[in-house]
């Protein structure tokens, strides 16, 4: 029963990574921008939510309406200016800017905000209780709520890139930049679109980990990003469903770890991560990735 | 047809190909005096700036790795800490066993570049952005696995033993010492290797990978060859790092600020020239001195300088350097001369400068 209840929580948890994962992804398959300071974005963005909330006293739950929006447009604002610049020379450039920009976050949240952890919402009954299945199978609301989420994230983000007028934009740029501009769309907007939604997804992941979890300066790199990369890697790169699956296999290999020994943990869903890599570094979702 | 006659007909009347302007060995004796004027720093200095000097040296070390990988081999790799770290628990491991730790310090290194085989059969595979946090997540694998083992301290590490025999002085000379030749060494291993047909080859990749390949250069064995040496440096680096600071912890050694310090380091002087790695070395440790007593701000200084860098000046300080004056103290590319006595015609033929278009 402990192993069954190891699978269910770490499926659970998988949507969490899945959070993490949607916006690494979609701004590689659009742009070809490996954002190393994604995770440091989306603590970022947890800090925000605690200070709104503060200062607010908003009901914690609707702090994403404000931290959201305005995550978006830091997206945006960042993308057309030092992202664009440095995509503009190479990517490894990107590479090195998003690199200094996540070390800069860092250090800056732990000058001005000490080591100290924060948690969102603490003593919310959501985030603090749970249901029972059966006599040993006790499910957290929470999660259930994030996974909920994030498949719904995952839905409206199909839906945008499918349906809706951006969406098109967005795949008709990152198919053919030079094709889509002779038709008239300025490719630097649409970029900016992207990172908008991409960080929309981020500002998401930081407030549901700062849920779930406590949120530390040094969150973002050695939790969100390493997560966040290894569920993309699983899923298969460039896949927005591939990312929910990596999540979740990754998810259920840490539980099964933590089964084994509790400092098993983390170990655990990086061994699974290196054993994709090695064995089919297309991802588990092959076929889709190609596409 | 007759571009190529009249270029071949040209280059017999009057051109000619040199390694730098000036002479080398000019630079060569000077580096030469400036070594022996360091090794024989701790007869002259106080123990503090030996001290101060050996954190530069490793600095200095790592960031000519960093640039050799993403300067020269176009590898962006932050996980260049995990070799930090398994140089600092070689280093450790040997002198739990009773070898001295200065002893252990070149066969950790080369422990390292063995190390290095495997983890880049792991990555070698991916390019750029996900060769990037691949590196990463495989340091973080590394450091799990080894806090693993409660012999070598296991989550909180442990002191160093086997250098009790030192009084406190000697033992600063010697580390400082150690320190320098790691970093010469380094230094030189670079440059040589550089100027020969590693160099060649990742010029050529550099240029036009697709090209490089089908004329025959073997693009997957240089770049395995960078990694390793790299991986050999920071090792080393990270073994003179355990010896300095008379312990080994895994979250200190392991530290992502390692990769961080390296980079910066290195895209500040300018990546793709020897000479830059030590101009912006030469920078952190004055940031590093001044901002000291406030905590991170110099590592947030730091990345804001490397980001302006990269994106203005995007050769670093020592692009600004070579720009106006012309100057390479460590050449490995070649200028190209016409008949015309002393003026430079064309460009240089090989060399970094470009790396990073």
């Amino acid at each position: 029963m402990a192993w069954v209840n190891a699978i269910i929580q770490g499926v659970l948890t998988g949507g969490l990574y899945a959070l993490f994962a949607c916006g690494l992804s979609l701004m590689f398959g659009v742009m070809k921008v490996v954002n190393l300071a994604h995770g440091d974005l989306a603590v970022v963005a947890g800090y925000v939510a605690v200070g709104v909330i503060t200062v607010t006293h908003i009901p914690v739950l609707w702090s994403f309406l404000i931290v959201v929006p305005l995550m978006a447009v830091v997206g945006y604002v960042l993308q057309r200016t030092i992202l664009q610049t440095a995509l503009n020379r190479s990517v490894l450039t990107t590479l090195m800017v998003t690199f200094g920009l996540s070390a800069v976050i860092e250090n800056g949240l732990l000058q001005f905000f000490t080591a100290n952890s924060r948690a969102i919402g603490t003593g919310l009954a959501l985030v603090s209780d749970s249901f029972k299945l059966g006599s040993q199978i006790q499910i957290a609301y929470l999660l259930v709520v994030i996974f909920t989420v994030a498949v719904a994230v995952l839905l409206g983000l199909q839906y945008f890139l499918s349906a809706s007028k951006y969406g098109r934009l967005i795949r008709a740029v990152a198919d053919d930049r030079e094709a889509a501009q002779l038709c008239g769309a300025d490719y630097r907007h649409v970029f900016g679109i992207a990172a908008a939604v991409a960080f929309g997804t981020v500002a998401l992941a930081g407030i549901a980990y700062g849920m779930y979890s406590q949120l530390q300066p040094t969150t973002g790199t050695d939790t969100i990003l390493l997560f966040a990369f290894a569920a993309v890697v699983i899923g298969g790169l460039g896949s927005l469903w591939g990312t929910l699956l990596g999540g979740v296999v990754l998810g259920v290999a840490q539980q099964i770890g933590a089964q084994i020994n509790i400092s098993y943990e983390v170990l655990a869903g990086y061994l699974v991560f290196l054993a994709v890599l090695v064995l089919r570094p297309q991802g588990l979702t092959a076929r889709r990735a190609q596409s | 047809m007759s571009l190529v006659s009249d270029t071949t007909e040209r280059s017999l009347e009057s051109y000619r190909i040199t390694r730098s302007r000036r002479n080398v060995a000019w630079t060569g004796a000077g580096a030469l005096v400036v070594v022996v004027v360091l090794a024989l720093f701790p007869y002259i200095v106080y123990s503090g700036t030996t001290t101060i000097m050996l954190q530069g040296f490793i600095v200095l070390t790592l960031a000519s790795m960093w640039n050799l990988l993403a300067g020269y081999a176009g590898l962006v790799s932050v996980g260049q800490q995990a070799f930090v770290g398994l140089g600092a628990y070689f280093v450790l491991i040997f002198a739990i066993h009773g070898v001295s730790p200065f002893a252990a310090l070149p066969v950790a290194a080369i422990g390292c570049g063995v190390a290095a085989l495997p983890l880049w059969w792991l990555v070698s595979r991916l390019r750029t952005g996900y060769f990037a946090i691949a590196t990463w997540v495989l340091a973080a694998t590394v450091m799990l696995i080894i806090e693993r083992f409660s012999s070598i301290g296991g989550g909180t590490g442990m002191p160093l033993p086997g250098l009790s025999g030192f009084t406190g002085t000697l033992l600063t000379a010697y580390t400082y010492w150690i320190g320098l030749a790691v970093t010469v060494i380094a230094l030189a291993t670079m440059y040589i290797l550089l100027r020969g047909r590693l160099g060649l080859v990742l010029t050529a990749i550099r240029d036009d990978e697709v090209a490089a390949r089908s004329s025959g250069a073997r693009v997957g064995l240089a770049r395995m060859l960078v990694y390793v040496v790299a991986g050999v440096g920071c090792g080393a680096a990270g073994g003179v790092l355990a010896i300095s600071q008379l312990q080994v912890q895994p979250g200190a050694v392991f530290s992502i600020q390692w990769t961080a310090e390296m980079a910066f380091a290195a895209i500040i002087g300018g990546l793709g020239t020897i000479e830059g790695p030590i101009l912006g070395t030469a920078v952190y440790m004055v940031l590093q001195q001044t901002l000291q007593s406030y905590n991170a701000w110099y590592l947030i200084v730091l990345g804001l300088v490397a980001m302006a860098v990269v994106l203005i000046a995007r050769r670093g300080l020592w692009g600004l350097v070579d720009d106006h004056l012309h100057v390479r103290l460590f050449p490995v590319g070649y200028w190209l001369w016409t008949g015309e006595r002393g003026r430079r015609r064309g460009e240089r033929a090989k060399g970094p400068r470009h790396r990073l278009d």
